[in-house]
């Protein structure tokens, strides 16, 4: 047996040890389908119970839509279960060119490759696209699949403070040197909500001759007046040279990926890109079941502006009953607790008053930025904020921080 | 403190910390361990000495721990001057 006893203990160990740094991930149970109410089972074995959900990334409410799941049970009986192939093998169904299709055109963009997830799109398309002559200049609290796919590339990289375009325009010309230069993003940073200044952001790449990928997982669908993302946002269609985002948050919530973008550089991760390559294609039926949003979305913006409406009152809301958060106008909310056990505890009431929230804190967030992530949903009613708003309001007098500011908080508190 | 501690030392402030940061950074503070830099942001660092001081740092030797203070940045930094 190569499993040896030595071998529990020490992987045993090692368990401990993140315990011991209050890092250990429980495990959670949803016995329902994803939605704004959820059945959960927490802790194991602990009763069910009937909670409101404000921490998925369902942002526009369709993980679990009537239209979305027929066409996904159509997907399946049209297009069966699975491709058992990578997409250039024998793994890409006309659907796959039609969802393709359809990204293109919602984005503005030129092409789209589909990969398994964002994950992996993210930790192709550097390497693909770019050499050990280039550069990548990234905002320094971009998703951790991005910074994955940056080491694996063989470019020199470099960062810029979290939306400091004064240090971005440093770097620009600290790297002039450079046969390309790639600026890379979050359009939403999935952690503060906050929103990149893309348009600040595409002057300084014109200026400086360098390109732009964005990624708008925590904004396609919904960000932009008819919610093709970030770019929308800032009236930057044509500026920006790369696209990843996710089918995994707003657009349906299932799993699955893309790069979109020019079609040289599509091109290229179609036959370069190691997670296109050699990994699955993404399911029949998801692939259905996205293009289904893709049209639901393309019909009218019903969707994204209930959940602009839901994230203005949520903040509004919130912030009349006296907390404190991270000012911004997404639908990601940081009810902001500094202290880590405070959040934790915190987010620990807040489920037994029916509100389902997650503490964040170091090494998620920076230290002493510990928060509450509250993410709204088109699929929340108004009736189901105030309930979310009141709890808070409650478990905020249990630990006498309503009304406190940053100061107050971290004076009672401390980081 | 040496002409070395105060070069690192601004430039730490200079890339890392932002003028609206609650933060004071010393030699002695740590910069990894305690958040202020994080190991995606230290290649910058890492790239600053090796041209300042024109030595080459393997990835080997520079780790977070190696990188956590100006202190220790700088015993490296002098150790591969030779």
């Amino acid at each position: 047996m190569t499993y040896s006893v030595k071998n529990r203990e020490m992987f045993e160990g090692e368990i401990e040890e993140i315990k011991s740094k209050g890092l250990y991930k429980e495990k959670r149970f949803i016995c329902s389908p994803q939605d704004a109410e959820i059945t959960v089972e927490f802790p194991e074995g602990a009763p069910q119970a009937k909670v409101l959900n404000f921490c998925s990334n369902n942002y526009l409410g369709l993980s679990s839509h009537p239209d979305v799941v027929e066409a996904a049970h159509a997907g399946l009986d049209a297009r069966g279960y699975g491709m058992s192939s990578v997409r250039f093998i024998c793994g890409t169904q006309d659907i796959h060119r039609e969802l393709q299709n359809k990204m293109s055109e919602f984005l503005g963009m030129e092409s789209t490759l589909l990969f398994p997830s964002c994950m992996d799109a993210n930790a192709g398309v550097f390497e693909a696209v770019l050499g050990p002559e280039d550069v990548i200049i990234a905002d320094r609290l971009i998703h951790a699949s991005l910074v994955d796919g940056i080491r694996l590339c063989s470019a020199e990289y470099d960062t810029f403070k979290h939306m400091n375009m004064k240090h971005l325009r440093k770097k620009l010309e600290l790297h002039q040197d450079k046969r390309t230069r790639l600026i890379v993003t979050d359009g939403v940073f999935s952690m503060d909500g906050d929103l990149i200044q893309l348009d600040e952001l595409c002057a300084l790449a014109d200026e400086y001759d360098a390109m732009v990928l964005l990624d708008d997982s925590h904004a396609s669908g919904f960000i932009g007046k008819t919610g093709r993302g970030t770019h929308e946002h800032f009236n930057v269609m044509d500026k920006i040279d790369l696209i990843t985002t996710t089918f995994g948050k707003g657009l349906g919530g299932a799993s699955g990926g893309c790069v979109s973008g020019r079609k040289e550089l599509i091109e290229l991760c179609r036959q370069k890109a190691r997670p296109y390559l050699f990994s699955n294609s993404m399911a029949p039926s998801i692939v259905a079941g996205s293009i289904k949003v893709i049209d639901l979305l393309t019909e009218n913006t019903e969707r994204r502006d209930t959940l602009e409406w839901n994230a203005k009152y949520f903040r509004e809301e919130i912030l009349k009953a006296g907390l404190c958060i991270r000012e911004g106008n997404t639908p990601v909310v940081p009810v902001m607790l500094f202290n880590a056990k405070l959040a934790n505890d915190m987010a620990r009431d807040m489920y037994a008053e029916g509100i389902y929230v997650v503490g964040f804190f170091f090494p998620v967030v920076s230290a002493g930025a510990a928060r509450i992530r509250v993410q709204l949903s088109a699929a929340h009613t108004k009736e189901h904020i105030d309930k979310a708003v009141a709890a808070f309001a409650k478990v905020g007098e249990k630990y006498g921080i309503i009304g406190l500011d940053k100061k107050g908080i971290i004076e009672k508190y401390g980081m | 403190m040496s002409k070395m501690h105060e070069e690192v030392l601004e430039y730490v402030i200079d890339e890392y910390v932002d003028e609206d940061d609650d933060i004071e950074v010393e030699v002695d503070t740590a910069l990894i361990s305690s958040g202020i830099v994080d190991s995606f942001s230290m290649v910058s660092l890492k790239v600053f000495l090796e041209k300042k001081y024109g030595i080459s740092l393997p990835d080997s030797e520079a780790t977070p721990e190696a990188f956590d203070t100006v202190n220790s940045i700088c015993e490296l930094v002098i150790k591969f001057q030779g």
